[in-house]
């Protein structure tokens, strides 16, 4: 809850977030935009759990059920993106974990998971003293339209969708999501430090697939 | 700092990470590095380009209209229990 202080009045006012209230009061248009708009990253913080886009949308729906059913409930610890995200994330877990019962490759879903040390970029390319062999290239000179591509938009899903668990949530909940480094700490319970060693993992393996794909 | 090891620290940096210290090597590093100043550059673009995936799935119509229709359900019992 937001708390704000009126000079003067000599209260402190709590104020809901107007999202919320207008949701709470039956809002038809917020709710579609909600939905509208985190759809996106809903949808990429279930994929890697689920097998296919048709249980991920599954999944997308279930969260938004629940939603509603406890937004009477939500106390406002969190923004009311954090805590639908959080949903999602909560639901798309045990999906996983149900269907893990059925599916024979189940083991490979967690690899990658333990090796969070080690380096992010390719050993070959640096000489001995540790210097690049040859400078990466500048993508100051790949057009807009070239970078933001549908074909480059595909690649870099795919890449997403492709991360360790452990990484896929946390680069999906920063840079797709949008959230700051606290919340998304909060919600997956790891501390700002671990949060960075997932994050740079997953955006150096995201880079890479760019690199490869705009050479 | 070698470039190998400046490369690790990228998103430490990014962040706002870098103790003072680290910091003021880091930036040496970068103004006198072509290589690592290319690579900084790519890991932005990264960012801009993972930032901007959230706007390309559409939210199918079929789902649209029954989360709307949800939503209009749990809002008529919910003003009907209030």
């Amino acid at each position: 809850m937001l708390a704000r202080n009126y000079p003067g009045a000599g209260v402190t006012e709590r104020l809901h977030d107007p999202e919320l209230t207008a949701l709470r009061s039956g809002d038809e248009q917020a709710f579609q935009l909600l939905v509208a708009r985190l759809h996106g990253p809903m949808l990429r913080l279930v994929m890697g759990y689920v097998r296919d886009r048709d249980i991920a949308e599954d999944v997308v729906q279930e969260s938004w059920l629940t939603v509603l059913k406890n937004l009477d409930r939500f106390e406002e610890r969190s923004t009311l993106q954090t805590w639908i995200l959080g949903i999602a994330l909560n639901i798309a877990r045990s999906r996983r974990r149900k269907e893990r019962r059925v599916l024979p490759f189940s083991s490979l879903w967690r690899r990658g998971d333990r090796e969070e040390r080690g380096a992010t970029v390719d050993r070959s390319r640096f000489d001995a003293g540790g210097t690049w062999k040859e400078i990466p290239d500048s993508w100051s000179n790949v057009p807009e339209s070239r970078l933001l591509s549908q074909e480059t938009m595909k690649r870099v899903r795919d890449a997403v969708d492709a991360l360790p668990p452990m990484q896929r949530e946390v680069i999906v909940l920063r840079d797709v999501a949008g959230m700051d480094s606290e919340e998304v700490c909060g919600m997956l319970g790891i501390t700002a430090e671990n949060q960075r060693v997932r994050l740079h993992r997953a955006r150096t393996a995201v880079r890479k697939v760019l690199e490869e794909y705009l050479r | 700092m070698i470039c190998r090891d400046v490369v690790e620290l990228m998103t430490d940096y990014l962040e706002g990470a870098l103790a003072p210290a680290d910091l003021a090597r880091f930036e040496d590093h970068i103004a006198g590095c072509n290589g690592c100043r290319a690579y900084l550059e790519q890991l932005r673009k990264t960012l801009q380009v993972t930032g901007r995936i959230a706007n390309t799935e559409p939210l199918p119509a079929s789902l649209e209209s029954e989360l709307t229709t949800a939503f209009r359900d749990w809002h008529s019992k919910r003003e009907g229990s209030l």
